[in-house]
Order: structure tokens, then C-alpha cells, then sequence
């Protein structure tokens, strides 16, 4: 995508914005960091987009939103549903952000770089398709669809759903996603085997709480699991069915919230499959209630905050099937 | 030196678990390294190095330490140790190496910690050299040769075969219950410690520059501006902290079982907002002072208090895994180390 650095000096030279929030050049090709721009010769020296910009800026938005002035940022579409949802739960202010929207064809990870047996990357370069790799033991290729994030190869939109201006083309739903398939394999198993294959998964979680910090619907003050003053405090990986709680439970607070934003995925150094869980859950509550996007609009009522006489009764637990009595 | 033809590896692995628990790095389900104990028909991962790092072995991140019963007005306190068998483990490299280095100074101190002294003491460690580091390497910056990594034994991989080097008693021993092995491979190792000094030179992070840190640093250091940018993004969280061979820091907590009370350690992260929080309250209020306290830790405090030694092995897990990419590298070099220091 081009303009993104030159967007970011133009508005920090008109006064448009006091700040730019973006990303900050790394020591090797991908390891953008999120970082607040306030002067020309910042933007000038440090600011870089491209497709290791995954990280969604949004989060960031509740800390910059207490801040004087306007901070100008730059979302993409999955951020700024983020963002909408952060907006209807009051966490940033409208008027603290100049939001320019960024079109965006996906974002890539190193880690499957990584995984592809690629080593000692220093350089990328994108041909079509396919990413040309300087490594220090010579070039390699590989394509772009194979080392795209998680959350880019199941997108769910490429619309921009808030912006004050525009870079590049607004996109569109992408109903072809396939996003929910995954969600949809784990409940043909029988409740034995998808019982283990979480406890497999969860088992190598670390408790590092990475998905929750940068959760952005995660926006307590004090996370129960952080709060001594309650009792439920946890940091020890104490026991692995614990583990599992902190993240069924995380998963039900969120629900109708999330986003489907792939941060938690993306982040975690275990590599579990968070997403599922959410996904699981924003599948039930299509189902269930209608379908229904979180962070799509200002107006609509996440489903578990609102109430209609004709919403399914607790027993649908058991019509469903899933557990027995 | 000695030596065996890589398609008897597997005869040497069970040898080794004959006799004890054997870890090697295996890939997990998400297809990452992990250390894992050896069984029949498993798969030697490929992975230049494990995601988390070999220091759990040795420093779990949960441990229970005693246990306390109350009957009437008098407290019985027992134990809750668990026997630690003799174990081994394969495939450590030389930055995991020196972390146990690292680790010793702190944990072998008197008073020493005879929780990890015990599992230091049972444990055999059997290094391998690399032959493909990443860009994120830079072990070399703390003085460690990844073609010749420390242990109680030393080994080097190619495509044919392994080499064995024991360094150690306890590295002897272990050697002479393995009758596969036969002298020889000097030439070949030294072969390939030649090809890979040469790589070493060509990694991006070889010039790293640590003479603006270190021992003694902390006045210059502790105040600079460049802490707000830096810790701006970090999100709080402990990856970092889980994923490094050094970090060391946990906390003791006690869990009600409802009849008895278990005091159990946990490991524990400067990043978190609870990090040593006292009555009187979290003494590194913000981000900006938990971010600086691991770096200064490591760079400065630890250096400071162990004749100028670094608490960084130049591993690279932290490169990897930072949710943000924050790391060490690029405080070091924001601090006015490195060939691009701004």
C-alpha cells in the first residue's frame, strides 16, 4: 500500500492530527512495532507499512483517547471493527481520532516463513503472488497465500467500517471465507475427542496472557484473573485444566464482542488456536440469536447485552445435543 | 572425541532412556521444538531451536515448595518435594548452554536454592552445535561459540553423523554406558566449526555493540528519554519473560486445598502489573518503569553484581515471539549500541 507514511506527514503538517499512531520500522524486515509519531523527522525515520503491519492499532486507541488533541490513526478493515466495538463500549471518544482507513490484501507472519524451513531471512520483496526471501544462505521464494497470517487466510471483510478517509478501495464482505470450517470440524467430532483435542491444545498454553493484553475487547481495568483482592487470581499455569477455564472464560466474556479479529492467534508463542474458541461462539450466536457482526455498526445491540421475547431459552443447551442432561 | 552413524541415533536414545528420563527437542502439535522425554519411534525435531527454552527442565514454572495442616492450634508443615530422578537432555545449544551458567549464579548462591541445585545435580546435559542460525542470533555478542557449545557433553551433527565430546565426570560416566559410540570425527568437527564461524559473520545481529551497557551503567542509562518510546507498545504481557533461558524471577504463593495449604512457586514476570507489589503498593507503577526493569536487570543489574556478565544469551526467542516485536536488540541499540545506533 502506498501514501501510509506520506498520509501520516500530510496530516501531522496540516494539524489535522497532534499524533500518528502506526508502525515503527524493525531491526529486520518484519518486526514492525506499533508506535506514536509525533514530529515530521519521526515519520521520516521510523515509520513503515507493509505486510508485516498485522498488529491492529487498535488497542492503543483506549490509551491515545485520553490524550489532548487528535491522534490520527490508520486501521484496517478487521481493526476497524475493533475500533466500532471500542466506540459503542465508550472505552476511546470519536473526536480524539482522525482515522485513516487502510485497504489491506492481508498480512503476513514470519512464523509460517519460519515454519517453511526459511532461516536467516533478511530481506522480502513481493512479486505477484509470490514473496522472493533474501536469506544469508541465498534466495528462496515462497507465496504469499501460504505464509499469510491465520486471521488474513480466513478474513472475514475487506470493508472499511469507519474511517475519515480513505486509502484505496473500500472492499466488501467476504462471505467466501471459510472462516467458520474449522469451527465446523471440531463439532462433528464426538464430545470425547473435542474434549481432547483442547486439553491438547490448551495444555501448552504458558500463561503468558498475551491474548488477553492484546485482546481488544478486553478492556477491564483489573482482569478477575489479575484481581488478589477477589481470590481469583491465578499466575501459576497451576494445573492445565486451569488453564483451560482462563480461556473458556475469556471466550464467554467476549462473546458478541469479539470481533473476529485474529490478534489472540496471532500472538500467542504456543500457537494455539484461540480463535476457534471465539469463532465457535460468534457461530453459536448467529445460530442462535441471528447473525450478527460485532464492530460492524454504532446502533445494533450485541446479543447477549440485549433482550427479545422471542430469544432461545436455556434448554436449547440440551436440544442441541451437546451435552447429556 | 567419538562418534556414531546418524541411523543409530535411535540405539543411542534408548540407551540413554534405558537408564533414565530423556528430553529432546520434539515438534509439538502446532509444530514447534519443545523438549519432550524420548520414546520409542520419536521424531528429533528439525527446528534450529525450541520455543520455550531448556531452562524448564531445570526451573519449572510451577513448583510446589511445602505444605502446611492445622489441627487444633498447632501447624504441622511437610514436604511436598518431589523426587527428581537422574535425567538427560539432547539437543541444548550453546545460548541454552550458558543460561545454566546464568541461572547457577543466582540459584546456586548461598542460600542455595536446593530445588533447582537437585535437578542441576541429576541432570545430564548434552549440547549440540548449530549449523543454521537465524537472524535473530546473536549469541556471539556474549561471547558464546555456538560451534562449540558448553555441557556435559558436546555434540555436532551432519548429514551422516554424530560427534561426541564429553566434558564433564558426570559427561564421562554417561559416555562409557554407551558402547556405540566409537573414537574418532576430530577432522569433521573441526570442519564444521570452520563453515560456521564463517556464517556467524554474515548474521545481521554480528556487530552488536554492548559497550554503552553493562556494569556500571545505571546512572546513564536509568533516566533516558528513550524508555517512554520504547515501552510504549509493550502490552504487559510475560512472553518475553516465559520464552527466555534467563529470566528467573518468580513468586511464592499459597493455594487453600480446603484441608491442607500448599506454598507453590510460580514463575513470574517484571512485565506484570503485580510484579513484586507489596503493602505499600506496585513500586514500578506504569509500563514504562516494568519495561525498563527487565532490560536494566539484564544489562546492567545483573552485569553489576556478577563481575560484568550479561543476563542475555543472545538466544533470540524474545525477537520471536514479542507480540509487538519489542525487544533487546532494539534497546540495546536505542541506547546507542549496534552499527545503526540513532
Amino acid at each position: 500500500m502506498q501514501g501510509v507514511k506520506e498520509k501520516a506527514l500530510e496530516l501531522l503538517a496540516s494539524g489535522k492530527a497532534q499524533r500518528v499512531l502506526g508502525w515503527k520500522t524493525g531491526e529486520f524486515f518484519y518486526d514492525l512495532t506499533p508506535g506514536v509519531f509525533e514530529s515530521a523527522e519521526e515519520v521520516e525515520r521510523e515509520f513503515e507499512y507493509g505486510v508485516f503491519a498485522g498488529a491492529n492499532l487498535s488497542k492503543y486507541c483506549i490509551a491515545e483517547s485520553k490524550k489532548d488533541g487528535v491522534t490520527a490513526v490508520f486501521l484496517k478493515p478487521c481493526d476497524a471493527y475493533s475500533f466500532v466495538q471500542l466506540l459503542k463500549e465508550y472505552k476511546v471518544k470519536r473526536e480524539k481520532f482522525y482515522i485513516v482507513g487502510v485497504q489491506c490484501d492481508g498480512m503476513c507472519d514470519m512464523e509460517k516463513i519460519r515454519a517453511a524451513g526459511i532461516s536467516g531471512a533478511t530481506a522480502v520483496s513481493e512479486d505477484g503472488d509470490t514473496l522472493k526471501i533474501s536469506t544469508i544462505y541465498g534466495e528462496e521464494t515462497m507465496k504469499k497465500s501460504d505464509a499469510l497470517l491465520l486471521k488474513c487466510k480466513t478474513c472475514k471483510s475487506k470493508k472499511l467500517v469507519i474511517f475519515d478517509e480513505l486509502l484505496g478501495e473500500q472492499g466488501e464482505d467476504c462471505p467466501e471465507s471459510h472462516r467458520f470450517d474449522e469451527v465446523e470440524r471440531l463439532e462433528r467430532l464426538s464430545p470425547e475427542e473435542r474434549f481432547s483435542f483442547w486439553r491438547g491444545e490448551l495444555s501448552r498454553c504458558i500463561r503468558c496472557n498475551a491474548c488477553r493484553n492484546v485482546c481488544p475487547a478486553c478492556t477491564c481495568e483489573t482482569c478477575v484473573f489479575d484481581n488478589h483482592n477477589l481470590g481469583t487470581d491465578n499466575k501459576a499455569a497451576a494445573s492445565d485444566f486451569e488453564e483451560n477455564f482462563f480461556h473458556i472464560i475469556r471466550a464467554f466474556h467476549v462473546t458478541s464482542r469479539c470481533t473476529d479479529c485474529g490478534e489472540c492467534s496471532r500472538v500467542c508463542p504456543q500457537h494455539i488456536p484461540l480463535h476457534l474458541l471465539n469463532r465457535k461462539f460468534i457461530k453459536d450466536t448467529n445460530e442462535l440469536y441471528g447473525a450478527y457482526q460485532a464492530g460492524a455498526d454504532l446502533e445494533s445491540r450485541p446479543p447477549l447485552m440485549d433482550f427479545r421475547k422471542d430469544d432461545c431459552e436455556p434448554s436449547v443447551v440440551y436440544e442441541r445435543g451437546g451435552a447429556k442432561g | 572425541m567419538k562418534k556414531l552413524a546418524l541411523k543409530e541415533l535411535e540405539s543411542l536414545f534408548a540407551a540413554i532412556a534405558a537408564q533414565q528420563t530423556l528430553y529432546l527437542p520434539q515438534d509439538d502439535a502446532a509444530g514447534q521444538a519443545q523438549f519432550a522425554a524420548w520414546k520409542e519411534g520419536a521424531a528429533r525435531s528439525r527446528r534450529l531451536n525450541t520455543a520455550r527454552s531448556a531452562k524448564d527442565l531445570f526451573f519449572p514454572q510451577v513448583e510446589n515448595l511445602a505444605g502446611f495442616k492445622r489441627e487444633g492450634k498447632s501447624i504441622e508443615i511437610f514436604e511436598t518435594r518431589e523426587d527428581v530422578r537422574p535425567f538427560t537432555v539432547f539437543g541444548v545449544r550453546a545460548c541454552d548452554a550458558r543460561s545454566f551458567e546464568i541461572l547457577d549464579k543466582v540459584f546456586l548462591k548461598a542460600p542455595v536454592d536446593t530445588f533447582y541445585a537437585s535437578r542441576r545435580e541429576m541432570g545430564t546435559v548434552i549440547t549440540l552445535a548449530c549449523t543454521k542460525p537465524d537472524e535473530t542470533c546473536f549469541c556471539r555478542s556474549f561471547g558464546i561459540d555456538p560451534a562449540n557449545p558448553a555441557g556435559d557433553v558436546s555434540c555436532w551433527m551432519d548429514e551422516e553423523t554424530l560427534y561426541w565430546q564429553a566434558n564433564t565426570a558426570k559427561g564421562e560416566t554417561l559416555t562409557s554406558e554407551l558402547p556405540m559410540l566409537e573414537d574418532g570425527g576430530e577432522e569433521a568437527v573441526k570442519a564444521q566449526q570452520e563453515k560456521l564461524h564463517v556464517i556467524l559473520e554474515k548474521l545481521p545481529l554480528a556487530q552488536l555493540d554492548l559497550s554503552k551497557v553493562g556494569a556500571g551503567e545505571t546512572e546513564a542509562l536509568f533516566n533516558r528519554p528513550e524508555w517512554k518510546s520504547l515501552s510504549e507498545s509493550c502490552l504487559g504481557c510475560g512472553t518475553c519473560t516465559f520464552v527466555c533461558p534467563t529470566c528467573q524471577c518468580y513468586d511464592v504463593q499459597e493455594f487453600n486445598t480446603g484441608k491442607t495449604v500448599r506454598r507453590f512457586r510460580c514463575w513470574d514476570s517484571c512485565m506484570y502489573s503485580d510484579f513484586t507489589k507489596m503493602s505499600a503498593g506496585q513500586p514500578r507503577p506504569t509500563q514504562l518503569e516494568r519495561f525498563r526493569q527487565r532490560f536494566m536487570h539484564k544489562l546492567v543489574y545483573f552485569p553489576d553484581n556478577n563481575d560484568g556478565q550479561f543476563g542475555c544469551v543472545g538466544c533470540g526467542r524474545c525477537l520471536q515471539k514479542c507480540p509487538i516485536h519489542m525487544n533487546i536488540v532494539k534497546v540495546i541499540k536505542t541506547m546507542g549500541g549496534g552499527d545503526d545506533a540513532k
